[in-house]
């Protein structure tokens, strides 16, 4: 209750004051808002234990711990076929979408040119589009074009919505570098190319980085933009969305468990490195 | 020479990335448009009648669903400001050291597939889960109470799932905020609360806007929650859209109400834009 009353007290330095009441309950609020943020994911890795019956499409109540899902994970083959229909398309998209993005980003903060504008508001069109609008779009135009569904279309949404993202990633690195290295390296005889491979290139490299991961993450989870190009094709959010109607099986769980574990070793590694950069 | 070559070097770097957007972004929403006031079906093709009978009988038959999605998308985004600006402000102004750590909880979630978060949600609120058999035991809920398959379980999916996306630019715009504006306020003899109101939340708007924005418009345009953890009774557009596109295939139809959709949505967005500055926006955006 002390802490009350230093309110009534004339405010000098709030730096050496205790905490408040006021920011004690700020501190209990981020954390009940923090627990229900995951509250979801401690389900599902819990009930990626749990033991179900048969099939385990009944997998409602605990029923006792099991590594069960764990042995018999790719027992349908279907879910180990659409995990790596998910990792193709990924990889080839982010590979796509990083290139492309990153010599975007680098024109966008290097230099200052005619039409830019027009190249800003295409970006944030496209990172401020509904998915639906983007979809429905896309099927549009294959359908026109007659081309069917299939890799080739998931890939192209993929990049396209991916790319501006990594574009505005590479572009703000970019804008923290000193024109002058450039100008330095060409003063010292590099050629544009020697000088973008040995001066920009790795300065911008954790930009480049980020931008990648960023699209990876973008393309391995997106559901709905991939629900209207897939045709036949099944990824990972797909299928789950596929078998959600009858039930969700605890290896739904275990697969959700693993690609959380791999991304944190992700998001932990990445982490690692920038501070290692900066130092 | 040089100069031309300067001058042309930012196309160059544009090309191959603009032309990917040109073609695949903005030429497909240019097809939805036409779609949408075409005739047809599959098998005969479709041809471009100007028939804007899509338009007049998608509303019609789904203004229901239209008004149900501003509505969802419109009450997820105003209960994800209230819920996100205390922690943002508190991870923002008494983080510490630890904002990072903070910061990286606020985004566990996205390291889970969206569908998967939501049918975790399904099951969290289901009758015999732990939410409505503890609302049960408390008496907070007559026996006979549902969670599932109402609007509340709807708007509660699509507030959490894109509440990362609130906490974050909010967080951004109050980070920014220059610690000696607020201590000059302190000595001009502003209360703790005035500073707030008069200070601190004035220039955290920005990240308020971009906040809004990337909740609210893939909040209405959504359809994974509601055919989760809502009911017959809470379809959204997104619902009617994907039906219209990917069941009956009738391309026109499903056209027109995407595009009535874009065009709603993308009003709200560039009159934010405009009232702020693309770069602004776009910033915020990608943090």
């Amino acid at each position: 209750m002390t802490t009350l009353t230093a309110d009534t007290a004339p405010v000098v330095k709030p730096r050496k004051e205790k905490p408040r009441l006021g920011d004690r309950l700020l501190f209990f609020y981020t954390w009940a808002i923090i627990i229900w943020l995951c509250l979801p994911i401690g389900v599902m890795i819990l009930f990626g234990f749990n033991n179900a019956p048969g099939t385990g499409r009944i997998n409602y109540t605990w029923k006792g711990f099991t590594l069960r899902w764990y042995q018999h994970l790719f027992d349908d083959p279907a879910l180990g076929d659409s995990i790596k229909a998910s990792l193709i398309i990924a990889v080839v998209a982010t590979i796509i979408a990083t290139v492309l993005g990153t010599l975007i980003g680098l024109a966008l903060g290097k230099y200052r040119f005619r039409g830019q504008g027009t190249v800003n508001l295409v970006q944030f069109a496209a990172i401020s589009s509904p998915e639906i609008v983007m979809g429905t779009s896309l099927v549009a135009l294959f359908v026109q074009l007659g081309t069917g569904f299939g890799y080739a279309t998931i890939i192209i949404a993929h990049v396209m919505f991916s790319l501006s993202f990594v574009a505005v990633t590479v572009r703000s690195r970019v804008l923290t570098l000193d024109p002058a290295l450039d100008e330095a390296a060409r003063d010292l005889g590099a050629g544009p190319f020697s000088t973008f491979r040995l001066v920009t290139l790795p300065m911008i490299m954790p930009g480049v980085i980020a931008g990648a991961l960023l699209a990876f993450a973008l393309s391995i989870d997106d559901f709905i933009i991939t629900n209207f190009t897939a045709g036949k094709i099944s990824t990972f959010p797909l299928w789950i969305w596929a078998t959600q109607k009858n039930g969700v099986p605890p290896t739904v769980n275990v697969m959700g468990t693993i690609i959380f574990a791999v991304g944190l070793v992700f998001a932990g590694i990445s982490a690692l490195t920038a501070r290692r950069r900066d130092v | 020479m040089r100069g031309l070559k300067g001058r042309l070097a930012p196309y160059i770097l544009i090309l191959p990335g603009g032309l990917w957007l040109a073609i695949f972004f903005v030429v497909p929403t240019i097809l939805l448009l036409s779609f949408s006031l075409m005739q047809g079906n599959e098998v005969d093709g479709y041809q471009l009648t100007w028939h804007w009978q899509n338009y007049t009988d998608s509303i019609n038959q789904y203004h229901d669903q239209f008004v149900r999605s501003l509505y969802y998308g419109g009450a997820a985004t105003v209960i994800g400001i209230v819920l996100s600006y205390p922690m943002a402000y508190w991870i923002a102004f008494k983080g510490g050291r630890h904002k990072n750590t903070y910061l990286f909880l606020v985004l566990l979630p996205f390291f889970v597939s969206f569908v998967l978060r939501t049918i975790a949600w399904q099951f969290l609120l289901g009758d015999n889960g732990i939410v409505v058999s503890t609302l049960k035991d408390l008496h907070l809920m007559s026996s006979d109470g549902h969670l599932l398959q109402t609007s509340l379980a709807v708007i509660l999916g699509l507030t959490y799932n894109y509440l990362p996306f609130m906490v974050l630019p909010i967080y951004v715009a109050l980070e920014r905020v220059d610690h000696r504006v607020v201590e000059a306020s302190y000595d001009l003899y502003a209360s703790r609360i005035a500073t707030f109101r008069k200070v601190i939340f004035p220039l955290s708007l920005p990240g308020v806007f971009a906040g809004v924005l990337m909740n609210f418009v893939p909040a209405a345009s959504d359809y994974v929650n509601a055919t989760i953890l809502g009911g017959p009774s809470n379809t959204m557009i997104g619902n009617i859209i994907q039906t219209q596109f990917l069941q009956f295939r009738d391309y026109p139809t499903g056209a027109a109400m995407s595009a009535m959709l874009m065009a709603i949505l993308l009003i709200g967005i560039f009159a934010y834009a405009r009232a702020l500055g693309t770069e602004d926006v776009l910033e915020a955006a990608a943090r």
